[in-house]
């Protein structure tokens, strides 16, 4: 089962796209010398990189798991989660003078403490008697709302200087991205879709509901516990690297969805990257060069992905 | 061979199936009748592991259910519950490949291709088969769901209630399906039925529940029968002979 023409034309046009978008990013108006331009776009290139494939893979597994087009790890405060836990170890360090503990040694703790909150929340949303998606909607927006309240409070507690350093992180930027944490999540990243991608055919068979899957012998609870560890470190790596993104996850497994045409993983995960670099490298560089503006461009996706969430809610209202 | 012991399910404090232990032989098709709430669909589902038993055990050929890997299991038994209702854009061909899953682990073979053909033809969707789901009616996706377990190719066949939602004419054709892959193929094939005549015509065996336990067992002859069936549904019955077969009124009351 391949895919149809329509989707094989899209996929190799997103793909030549995703590469011009690169390959732009590093070569316009290019005005130092080489070494510095490698070191300094090439690093930022990497960040958006990394957030483009977090993003879009963990926002379709997530999707195939609660089988729905709407809800985005994001949407029911997974990032918020990550910058609740980020914000409530700092205040722990704070306090230990521990601070001298690598960054990388402090950045694995937090995505520990991470996917564990993840996977209680998980457990009790799923095995429990919550049925139905508008009350999932309903209690991951009231989720996300608690742990952005809890974030904001624990910033309060801090000292003058520690709560500006951390003040930026709720809101994403692309120029501000946080390179120290690069290696660690290239390694994070590499593992996880690593993992993603050799489940494609368990993921084609989730998307069929959770009775039919268990019939096609898939060991349930076992296969969605190990995905959402998975959706939870790359969730984690996304936000520490540029904060949190509210609905870039939505618009790029949609755009990946419409591209494909297809159910297949083997395609839409690999269309949910290329898109999401189309969207955040080509966006940069339209933004930076084309345009020269300085309108933000974490703004400008948030926008679109937000009107995207309300067309698909109002469109799942008719039906 | 089937065989639950001592099966109990509780939800928070009713329990809504009570020490149940049947046994249900290889081969033939077997009914599972009663009125609602009598635990039948909780039954097939525990026994087919898409439920966890607050009590009890299920063998399948000796194999405990709540042991064996699940893939082990698939090529065995396979099981198709109600609601069938699917987000995606698939098409009927797509579906049934899917049943090949156990087998092939997605990597579709000649083999595989074989017997998804032979499903597709078995519930005559041929003509359907590269037509998407949604472009389907309810009998004919129904019928699309079935051929994905027959594609499963598997011992045991379990359904539960496979003429919901159904008209007459697809009902008949379903059961006489059902009877023949039972007949053909050897399938054992178990399935929850809320028209007690087709479990009369159709069945070689038949289970009633009532209340979260079983209250009677055996062949149609043992079952169909008017005092057997007043007390199961609580009104009044009559059976009759009609072709050689056993039709139960319970329509209206004769006065």
């Amino acid at each position: 089962m391949g895919l149809n023409p329509r989707g094989k034309l899209l996929l190799s046009l997103t793909a030549l796209l995703a590469l011009l978008s690169v390959v732009g990013f590093m070569t316009l108006n290019v005005q130092s010398d080489w070494g510095f331009i490698m070191e300094y776009r090439g690093s930022r290139l990497l960040g958006m990189l990394l957030v483009a494939i977090t993003m879009g893979l963990a926002t379709v597994v997530f999707q195939t798991v609660t089988h729905n087009r709407i809800l985005t790890p994001s949407l029911m405060g997974f990032d918020v989660l990550y910058v609740l836990v980020h914000s409530l170890a700092l205040l722990v360090w704070g306090a230990e003078q521990s601070t001298n503990w690598p960054i990388e040694l402090r950045f694995i703790v937090e995505v520990a403490a991470m996917v564990a909150i993840a996977l209680l929340l998980f457990r009790l949303l799923f095995t429990g008697s919550v049925r139905g998606l508008h009350v999932l909607i309903l209690l991951g927006m009231v989720g996300g709302l608690l742990f952005r309240e809890l974030a904001d409070l624990a910033l309060r507690i801090f000292d003058p200087s520690e709560f500006s350093i951390q003040q930026g992180s709720g809101v994403a930027n692309f120029n501000r991205i946080n390179l120290k944490l690069l290696w660690i999540g290239l390694v994070g990243v590499g593992l996880c879709s690593t993992l993603l991608f050799h489940f494609r055919r368990q993921l084609d068979v989730l998307s069929l509901g959770r009775d039919v899957a268990i019939n096609l012998g898939i060991p349930y609870i076992k296969t969605i516990t190990l995905l959402m560890l998975a959706i939870s470190v790359l969730i984690s790596i996304s936000t520490a690297l540029v904060g949190p993104l509210l609905f870039f996850g939505l618009l790029m497994a949609n755009l990946a969805y419409w591209l494909t045409g297809s159910h297949q993983h083997r395609w839409t995960l690999p269309a949910s990257v290329l898109a999401g670099i189309v969207c955040l490298v080509g966006g940069q560089v339209v933004f930076e060069h084309l345009l020269s503006s300085g309108l933000p461009l974490a703004m400008v996706i948030e926008l679109c992905g937000g009107v995207l969430f309300i067309v698909l809610l109002l469109r799942g209202v008719k039906q | 061979m089937i065989e639950a012991r001592g099966l109990s399910k509780k939800y928070h404090d009713t329990l809504v199936l009570k020490d149940v232990s049947l046994k249900i032989s290889k081969g033939g098709l077997t009914s599972i009748i009663g009125p609602n709430g009598a635990g039948k669909s909780t039954l097939l589902s525990m026994i087919s592991r898409l439920t966890p038993m607050s009590a009890g055990t299920v063998e399948i050929d000796g194999l405990d259910v709540t042991r064996t890997p699940g893939h082990e299991l698939a090529k065995r038994l396979s099981i198709l519950r109600q609601h069938n209702e699917s987000t995606l854009r698939l098409t009927v061909r797509d579906l049934v490949a899917f049943g090949r899953f156990p087998h092939s682990r997605g990597r579709l073979t000649a083999e595989d291709q074989q017997h998804i053909d032979e499903a597709i033809h078995y519930l005559e969707l041929g003509e359907y088969q590269n037509r998407h789901l949604d472009e389907l009616s309810g009998g004919q996706r129904q019928r699309a769901y079935v051929a994905m377990v027959m594609s499963q190719n598997t011992d045991y066949v379990l359904l539960d209630e496979p003429l919901n939602n159904i008209d007459m004419r697809h009902a008949v054709g379903m059961m006489q399906l059902l009877r023949r892959a039972a007949d053909e193929k050897g399938k054992s094939v178990v399935v929850v039925l809320h028209d007690i005549n087709f479990a009369s015509c159709y069945s070689d065996h038949i289970i009633a529940m009532r209340g979260g336990q079983l209250a009677y067992q055996g062949t149609p002859e043992q079952i169909i029968r008017s005092d057997v069936l007043s007390d199961l549904y609580d009104i009044p019955t009559s059976v009759h002979e009609l072709n050689g077969q056993r039709i139960c009124m319970y329509f209206r009351e004769l006065i």
